[in-house]
C-alpha cells in the first residue's frame, strides 16, 4: 500500500503535469504494465489540469495498493453544476486564455472516462469537485 | 528513424534538447490542441505543433514523444526549451507551415 499526495495551484498552468508525471514515475518504478500506465497519465494528467484550470486550489492523493491504482483530486472551486452536461465532448466552461493555450476544447472529461477503468465525479457548485479515477492492476487491456 | 534523421531531412533547427536527437520516431501527430494530443498521440511519435507554453513539454514528456515540431517560426518559450532540455525531448523548428512540414514529414516516415 502506498500513498502519495500532490498539491495543484489553481492557474498556475507552470506546474500542470507535475503530480501526474510523479505518478508514472511511481508506476514505472512499481513494474506496473505500460498500457494501463499510458491510460493512468492521460486520466490524472486531464484531471489535474481540471483543477488547475477551473478551482483555486486542490490536491491529488494517490493509492497503490496489489489489484488498483486510486486517484483522488479534490479541489475548492466552482464545482459543476451539471456533470452529465461537462461530461458531453467539446462542452467546456473554461476561459478564453485557457482556450488559446489549447486547453479548454471540452475532450478533458471524456479523455477520462475512455481511459480510466472507473472514474466517478461529485460537484457542490459553489464550492468544489472531487473525481476518483480507479485504475485495475490485474488486467493488460488497453495498448 | 532517429529524430536526428529528420532534423536533417527537413532542414530543422535544434531549439533544445539536443541531447535526445538519438530518440527513434514511431510516427507523428499534428495537433495545437493539448487534451487531443493527450488523447491520441503514442509513445515515440514527432508532434507538429504552435503551441510554444511550457504545458508542451508536459505532454511531450508525459506521452514519451520523440520531439515536437515548431511551425511557421514560432520559438519555445524560455521555460519549455528549458524543460525540453531536462528531458532531453527536442524542439525542433520550421519557417514551414504545419501543412508543408507534416506532408514532408509523413512522405519520410513512410518511406
Amino acid at each position: 500500500m502506498e500513498h502519495h499526495e500532490f498539491n495543484i495551484e489553481g492557474g498556475d498552468f507552470s506546474r500542470a503535469g507535475y503530480a501526474s508525471s510523479q505518478v508514472k514515475k511511481i508506476l514505472k518504478q512499481m513494474g506496473v504494465d505500460v498500457g494501463i500506465i499510458k491510460r493512468t497519465v492521460v486520466a490524472a494528467y486531464e484531471g489535474e489540469v481540471n483543477v488547475v484550470a477551473h478551482a483555486y486550489s486542490g490536491a491529488m492523493y494517490v493509492d497503490i495498493n496489489r489489484d488498483e491504482v486510486q486517484i483522488e483530486l479534490r479541489d475548492e472551486g466552482p464545482g459543476i453544476e451539471d456533470i452529465e452536461q461537462a461530461m458531453q465532448e467539446g462542452y467546456s466552461t473554461a476561459s478564453s486564455a485557457v482556450r488559446e493555450m489549447g486547453f479548454g476544447a471540452g475532450m478533458g472529461l471524456s479523455n477520462m472516462k475512455k481511459n480510466a477503468d472507473e472514474l466517478h465525479i461529485e460537484s457542490e457548485p459553489g464550492k468544489g469537485t472531487k473525481v476518483v479515477i480507479r485504475m485495475l492492476l490485474n488486467t493488460t487491456t488497453g495498448d | 528513424m532517429t529524430v536526428a534523421d529528420i532534423v536533417k531531412a527537413l532542414d530543422l533547427k535544434v531549439l533544445s534538447g539536443a541531447g535526445g536527437l538519438n530518440r527513434e520516431v514511431s510516427g507523428g501527430y499534428v495537433s495545437d490542441l493539448l487534451s487531443d494530443v493527450m488523447g491520441k498521440a503514442d509513445a515515440g511519435q514527432v508532434w507538429v505543433t504552435l503551441q510554444t507554453h511550457k504545458n508542451v513539454m508536459a505532454i511531450a514528456s508525459l506521452k514519451d514523444l520523440a520531439a515536437v515540431i515548431l511551425v511557421s517560426g514560432y520559438q519555445p518559450a524560455e521555460n519549455t526549451a528549458q524543460q525540453s532540455e531536462e528531458e532531453n525531448i527536442p524542439i525542433l523548428g520550421t519557417d514551414m507551415s504545419a501543412f508543408e512540414v507534416t506532408g514532408e514529414l509523413y512522405t519520410l516516415i513512410r518511406k
